[in-house]
């Protein structure tokens, strides 16, 4: 039954507590990273070397874009499946558009990237066509367009041109893809915290129905946040052509997973309304992590894990931590 | 006149739900619409705000004409609407609900600083004082209805539209909106106030609108109708069922106790109720919101645990500790919240009726479909629903006529006794009448009924005896023949103060 009277004051130590559950499951992630840090530089050597430092942010940078994306049309209620798929088919345009010059790859990158944004914005919100189902079927058509384009094998970028110093160079000490990231961040921060639509994207995904009652323009919100994730998919994909020096077409297969997985753990809820870009880059480098802390073990010759190894123990990781989210959670909310 | 709406038709998929409909609003003015379900108010709404398109037929708002095709235009125009259930966007804060759309801004960011201090200014006209920051789910409903209200004023609102403002509200919060209703009208806000509650329509109404049948078939000031008229021309036929049904004779006392509970105690919200239910007799639970009548129907049906008490089923002590044990001895619950609680709305009459006894139907592991329909088919004819087939969605049907089907699912598992929460919430007056002549004749059958309700004519017009919960504590149990509406705010105010301004009494 619904409570009467407005809530009491908090007490002393509700004021040291979170607020939110989501507040908790930041915090979970927060611990889990640091955790997992202190860990790995207690027991590798290098593990906190500039140069893995570097190396590993950079490699990881694709994902933390994708899982931006991802965050905000889950936080909307949506879910976008075609992310992967958009990634490998913008670096295969990329790869074919460098050779007409540098700005040439990435705007092939990035057109290729918002053309599956806008077919998946177009079909949900026009067609009224479930999310998934929608963001399937463009994952499976971009997946197939890219190996078409490339002709079932990688497209060399152009190497008489600078399209390869994206991935390869650094600006100020960092790699480019690193800064692309932290604007990114930086931009879907803003957005969802400091300007009106941030604050409509979690209303709509609060209630679609209650938003368009609110007279917020649901449609409109919705179909920029598909064109978003499609834009940070591109640009995922343009950092991947370039650094690996190719158009992948068989790239990006499980990179949704890996978005959904990051953004979760960051203490998005998967049915919208609340949500959290700091935590969603906390998601993604945690998993990250996972990957180079089984690569230092291996390394130390101890034990040795096959690559099929990485997604079960990534798996199990992500488990324990929802699971320790979960509590938090759960301590908080049976308390008076 | 502010508003003029003027033969109004529309239609769905060919079926007319709108025919000619009229309705006027003054300035400063508060507006009734009643109509029982299914009489176009909900559809009359929504054509003024903008979610359905008219037909044909004309508006004219505030000297314009105006044909709004999506909320915001209305919105804009200065239309506000505070939905039933639909309470806003309850992750987000006070102060984000009041301006979601409109926020304040500074050089394109929000400006967060003015969103807060304007939110409390205008929530401290209504006599609220809030933390703006704070999620809008972790306020009362009541609370949150008042955030709508805010949000409605900060728009500039010429016209705030009330759908069913009050059905979640105790009498103290429903004391509080119409004071907020006052201040509207004195500040020159219409409203437009929709209601199935009688007396709360001459409590602070200024005319009513009547319809019927997608008809507008009166308008009168609420000072020249009375009750009785009112709900004549809404029903269009006389009015017999309610009210005059009662019990035949003051049921013995002779009837073997079938359920007995005694001093439960759960949490801070229950804390002391006793209570006892006769074979064959109607126990009524009466209590503001917030009482502990829901906790206490819970408790008794194993559906939370319990701090301390006793609960005696046919003189056994029982401790049940699952829902589970309680259907087990044969006691149902019937919960308030149909929505949630209660239907599988995109599954048919059938389904949803025969959930709880789909064990029982198995052959095999098979559910046995003839014995299904044979069963189904006994309660829609025996309980009146209203249905094109039993393979009908239910989320089609009306109100009352989901709660039948509600009501039939626990009558198919042949209970002794059945709990239920509210039974008429929402449900139009005619339909009303039908589910309290159902428990009625149930009852006379050998069933007992716990009925929780916080409408008073209900209780006195269906109950046998009466048990008023308030602040967690039985306070007091009222026979049939002392039962009066004075008797029951009386000791539903019992030690709480703040209850007793009385706001509803009419």
């Amino acid at each position: 039954m619904a409570h009467i009277l407005p809530s009491a004051p908090s007490s002393l130590l509700g004021r040291f507590m979170p607020r939110s559950n989501l507040a908790l499951a930041r915090l979970g992630v927060v611990l889990a990273l640091l955790a997992l840090i202190l860990f790995g530089a207690l027991r590798y050597d290098g593990f906190v070397g500039l140069f893995n430092i570097l190396s590993f942010l950079k490699f990881n940078s694709m994902f933390a874009l994708v899982a931006l994306g991802m965050a905000f049309v889950i936080m909307t209620g949506g879910i976008d499946l075609s992310v992967g798929a958009a990634a490998a088919l913008a670096s295969v345009a990329a790869a074919i558009c460098s050779t007409y010059g540098s700005a040439a790859g990435i705007l092939g990158g990035l057109s290729a990237g918002l053309a599956v944004g806008l077919i998946n914005g177009v079909v949900i919100t026009g067609l009224r066509i479930q999310p998934f189902i929608a963001t399937l079927a463009t994952m499976l058509a971009a997946n197939g367009s890219a190996l078409l384009l490339a002709g079932n094998q990688s497209v060399s970028i152009a190497t008489d041109n600078n399209f390869m110093a994206i991935g390869l160079n650094n600006f100020l000490g960092l790699p480019i893809p690193v800064w692309i990231v932290v604007f990114a961040y930086f931009g879907g921060w803003l957005t969802l915290e400091r300007l009106p639509v941030g604050r409509r994207i979690l209303a709509i995904g609060d209630g679609e129905a209650t938003a368009k009652l609110m007279g917020l323009h649901v449609e409109r919100t919705l179909l920029g946040v598909y064109l978003f994730s499609g834009l940070m998919a591109g640009t995922a994909g343009v950092i991947l052509a370039s650094s690996s020096f190719a158009g992948q077409p068989t790239e990006g297969i499980g990179w949704e997973l890996i978005a959904i997985a990051s953004v979760v753990v960051g203490g998005t809820l998967l049915t919208g309304g609340v949500g959290s870009v700091g935590a969603t880059l906390a998601g993604a480098l945690l998993l990250g992590l996972v990957f180079t802390v089984i690569n230092f073990e291996n390394g130390k010759g101890w034990i040795s894990l096959s690559s099929s190894w990485q997604p079960v123990i990534r798996g199990l990781f992500l488990l324990a931590v929802v699971v320790l989210q979960a509590k938090l959670a759960g301590t908080r909310r049976n308390s008076p | 006149m502010l508003l003029s709406m003027k033969d109004i038709n529309k239609s769905f998929s060919g079926v007319s739900v709108l025919r000619d409909a009229s309705l006027e609003v003054a300035p400063g003015e508060v507006m009734a619409l009643i109509g029982q379900n299914g009489a176009g108010k909900s559809t009359m709404i929504k054509i003024l705000t903008g979610a359905y398109r008219k037909d044909s037929g004309s508006i004219q708002f505030d000297g314009t004409q105006v044909d709004f095709s999506a909320p915001a235009g209305a919105q804009a125009a200065g239309i506000a609407t505070v939905y039933q259930e639909l309470n806003l966007a309850p992750h987000r804060t006070v102060a984000e609900n009041i301006f979601l759309s409109r926020e304040p801004r500074r050089w394109g960011l929000l400006d967060r600083r003015r969103m807060r201090a304007e939110a409390s200014r205008v929530l401290a006209r209504f006599k609220l004082e809030l933390d703006v920051d704070r999620p809008l789910e972790d306020f009362s409903a009541a609370t949150r209805q008042m955030v709508a209200i805010a949000r409605g004023v900060t728009q500039n609102a010429r016209l705030v539209i009330m759908d069913e403002p009050t059905s979640s509200l105790d009498e103290r919060e429903v004391g509080v909106l119409f004071d907020t209703i006052r201040t509207l009208k004195a500040d020159g806000v219409s409203t437009l106030f929709v209601s199935h509650r009688l007396s709360e329509l001459y409590a602070v109404c200024d005319r009513v609108t009547i319809m019927r049948d997608g008809r507008t078939i009166g308008q009168h000031p609420m000072s020249e109708i009375s009750r009785v008229e009112l709900v004549r021309s809404m029903l269009g036929r006389e009015l017999t069922a309610f009210a005059t049904r009662a019990k035949d004779e003051a049921r013995g006392s002779d009837l073997p106790v079938f359920l007995h509970a005694e001093d439960l105690h759960a949490g801070t919200r229950v804390r002391g109720v006793s209570l006892q239910v006769r074979r064959g007799e109607i126990a009524g639970l009466a209590g503001l919101l917030g009482a502990g009548r829901t906790e206490t129907a819970r408790l008794i049906f194993g559906a939370d645990p319990r701090d301390g008490g006793r609960v005696a089923v046919e003189g056994r002590e029982t401790s049940y500790r699952e829902p589970v044990d309680a259907i087990r001895d044969g006691i149902g619950l019937v919960s308030e919240d149909r929505k949630v609680e209660g239907i599988v709305p995109e599954l048919s009459v059938r389904e949803n009726m025969t959930l709880a006894i789909l064990p029982k139907l198995r052959v095999g592991g098979v559910v046995d479909r003839t014995r299904e329909r044979a069963i189904v088919d006994r309660f829609i004819k025996a309980l009146g629903v209203k249905c094109s087939s039993p393979e009908q969605p239910i989320r089609e049907l009306s109100g009352g006529n989901q709660q039948k089907v509600l009501l039939a699912r626990w009558l198919c598992t042949d209970p002794n006794l059945l709990i239920v929460d509210e039974p008429t919430r929402g449900i139009d007056v005619g339909a009303k009448a039908e589910i309290l002549k159902l428990l009625r004749e149930l009852a006379d059958d050998g069933l007992s009924v716990l009925m929780i309700s916080s409408e008073l004519e209900e209780l006195m017009a269906a109950a046998d005896h009466v048990t008023v919960l308030s602040d967690g504590q039985s306070v007091a149990v009222l026979a049939a023949d002392e039962l009066s509406e004075e008797r029951l705010m009386t000791e539903m105010a019992h030690q709480n103060e703040i209850g007793s301004e009385g706001a509803r009494a009419a």
